[in-house]
């Protein structure tokens, strides 16, 4: 069978078209190229020996589902737009730079920079996820399953940041509009960036994120929300001490 | 007792060269505030520049061209080395990146316009790609600056190049800066910030750091858009030679230059007059790393701050550029600083020729701003027009010095044809000191 012809598989209640893509046997332009065909006929792709490489399934841009079965390098899935990925293993920096919609599911770990800049859809790290998560976010969800390293959430300007584990240094330095929720401790916060009142709404909302990541049994009432003082929006020549 | 009829210096009086006027006014200003000057502008400290530097016309042993009668191309092509469609422009003066929400939508439309009458590429700048300058820019540059301010992938698929940005000449190694009054309703959606907050965009990009991650990031950005657009790398000149050579191991098709004298919406003062190296000697520097690594003129050199003149176009071209962008000279042809508005600039403190408080908002031409009414005084199409009309003498100046060097296109000028008239320019440009042989430091130093 070529290769590029789907597996049909049994669904639950239709025939379920997989098409997978060896990355040992193509080069990654040619599967990214197949990725962004408007008319590829698959329901969902699988990525096959990734094998650490970068940028893979980036820019994808309809609804579709690929699944990543092993580690990959920077950018992962980056600039996402609609579409559903997972990817069953580590990634390394970026992953789901830039998303604008759709969902990533890391089932492992992921290096710095995950989520970085990204403007909406959904990122799970089931896993620790390094320096800089959430990075500059404009809109994005992130739920981190462990903790997460410092200068997370650093100049993070709308979307949530929900963390499950630790946050390292300076958590949310200079943040604007992004809320910020962690369970365990945070080794310290970045400037204008303080912990806040859980009100009711916190808790609600915070409960649907762990729920659509996956977490549904979790107790909200052991995070703390934070964000920012609003101290830092305009400059102030008292202020120059924070910076 | 004072004749009030006499000037200081008619009067005896001395200024101090260190403590001039300007420095003690700044000092009264410092003292006062508390604050550091924020302007726009790019330097305007007197600099080497292409000023320094004149063109050997043809006579005895060069053919000079005939002056409307034989052809001198202009064209250039920018990005062929990996981008499936690279930019085929008429003109190789191109249009800054300038950010809509530093200037008015309207000003961005008229930068599309004249650019487009022009034959030649408009760029966005921090804060996205508005429709204004998407719908009149036939050849638009989409700028992936650290910020990723209204970032979207779709606007990386509409653009017809994209321009990594690491600095810029009037603040390299600082971020893009929008003070609270221009972040207005629709420039802070655009940017997804709070309306009305001072903007500090930030110096580094948030997913990568260094060569060896920028050539990632350049192959994600290929992947993404299919290979199909050239992707330009933009450094504020400093350590050209390096930025350029490490630019082009990481796949830049493009590099681009900006020099100190380069403008900016908003800056610090301190910055724009301290940090950053002449136009006129990260020229050499940067054609030097192209030229040792066999890629002058496959990867394209553009080079910006303080073309003002064809003159300048024909000199910074000699010297090695594939072409030149322009910022500052593209505002004033659009109309800022002119004189019909003086009374306005006085009451703002300033004055027709002077102004730079591009920070402010309160342009007087409507160019720089956000305020509604400000913007209606800016006509896009009368603007458009006068941008391509200043385009079209930038181009016909420079031909009429190609022509006068014997060359049947702007690409074809070279050092050859220059000499420096001053020892710095000499030394800076790698030319030699008119009348002589001599070009202080040689042509391959650092």
């Amino acid at each position: 069978m070529d290769a590029l012809t789907p597996h049909p598989t049994k669904g639950a209640t239709a025939v379920h078209d997989v098409l997978e893509l060896d990355l040992a046997e193509r080069w990654l332009r040619e599967v990214n190229g197949l990725l962004h065909q408007a008319d590829l006929a698959a329901d969902e792709v699988r990525i096959l020996h990734p094998a650490g490489k970068h940028s893979v399934a980036v820019g994808l841009n309809k609804a579709m589902r690929v699944t990543v079965e092993g580690q990959v390098g920077y950018y992962a899935a980056g600039m996402n737009q609609l579409a559903d990925v997972v990817i069953n293993g580590n990634a390394g920096v970026g992953v789901a730079e830039n998303m604008m919609s759709g969902s990533v599911l890391v089932r492992g770990d992921a290096s710095q920079s995950a989520g970085a800049t990204a403007h909406g859809g959904l990122l799970v790290v089931e896993g620790d996820a390094a320096a800089r998560c959430g990075i500059s976010m404009k809109g994005v969800d992130i739920v981190v399953g462990g903790s997460i390293g410092h200068m997370s959430a650093f100049m993070a300007q709308a979307g949530r940041l929900v963390v499950r584990g630790d946050a390292g240094e300076a958590l949310g330095g200079s943040i604007y509009e992004a809320r910020l929720y962690v369970r365990g401790t945070v080794a310290s916060l970045g400037a204008d960036c303080v912990a806040k009142e859980m009100r009711p709404e916190h808790h609600e909302e915070l409960a649907g994120l762990l729920k659509s990541a996956g977490f549904e049994s979790e107790d909200t009432s052991a995070y703390t929300r934070y964000g920012s003082a609003r101290r830092l929006y305009n400059f102030h020549v008292d202020n120059t001490d924070a910076y | 007792m004072t004749d009030h009829r006499l000037s200081a210096e008619q009067r005896g009086l001395r200024e101090s060269a260190t403590f001039d006027r300007v420095t003690i006014s700044a000092i009264q200003r410092a003292a006062r505030t508390g604050v550091y000057d924020i302007r726009g502008w790019g330097a305007k400290r007197a600099l080497p520049h292409f000023d320094d530097l004149l063109f050997l016309g043809a006579s005895m042993s060069r053919y000079p061209l005939e002056g409307y009668r034989e052809r001198c191309g202009t064209d250039v092509v920018l990005g062929d080395l990996n981008a499936k469609h690279p930019l085929h422009l008429d003109i190789p003066v191109t249009i800054a990146g300038m950010s809509f929400g530093a200037l008015s939508g309207r000003a961005k439309e008229a930068l599309g316009r004249g650019a487009s009458e022009a034959g030649t590429s408009t760029t966005t700048g921090d804060g996205g790609m508005t429709p204004e300058e998407r719908g009149q820019s036939k050849h638009l540059v989409y700028q992936y600056l650290p910020s990723r301010y209204g970032m979207n992938p779709d606007d990386l698929r509409k653009a017809d190049a994209i321009e990594i940005v690491l600095g810029q000449g009037a603040k390299p190694g600082g971020g893009g800066m929008l003070l609270g009054q221009k972040i207005t309703e629709r420039v802070a959606r655009m940017r997804t910030l709070p309306q009305g907050v001072d903007q500090r965009s930030a110096c580094r990009h948030p997913d990568w750091t260094g060569p060896d991650d920028l050539a990632i990031k350049i192959a994600e950005i290929r992947e993404t858009t299919d290979w199909e657009k050239p992707v330009y790398v933009k450094v504020g000149a400093t350590r050209t030679y390096y930025d350029v050579k490490l630019a082009v191991h990481a796949g830049a098709d493009v590099v681009v230059v900006d020099g100190m004298q380069g403008g900016t919406a908003a800056t610090q003062e301190v910055f724009i007059e301290h940090v950053g190296i002449p136009t006129l000697t990260a020229i050499p520097l940067a054609v030097q790393a192209l030229q040792e690594l066999g890629m002058h003129r496959k990867v394209q050199l553009i080079v910006s701050g303080g073309i003002r003149t064809g003159a300048d176009v024909a000199k910074a071209m000699a010297l090695g550029a594939d072409a030149v962008a322009i910022g500052t000279a593209a505002l004033i042809a659009l109309g800022d600083n002119d004189p019909k508005w003086s009374a306005e600039y006085e009451a703002l403190g300033s004055a027709a020729g002077y102004y730079d408080d591009f920070q402010d908002g309160q342009d007087p031409a409507g160019i720089t701003t956000q305020d509604p009414e400000l913007q209606q005084r800016f006509d896009p199409v009368e603007g458009g027009r006068r941008l391509a009309n200043y385009l079209r003498v930038l181009t016909m100046e420079a031909q009429t010095i190609a022509r006068a060097c014997g060359k049947a296109h702007l690409t074809h000028l070279e050092p050859e044809d220059l000499v420096a008239v001053t020892i710095e320019a000499a030394a800076m440009a790698r030319v030699p000191l008119a009348g002589t042989s001599w070009i202080p430091g040689g042509t391959g130093g650092l």
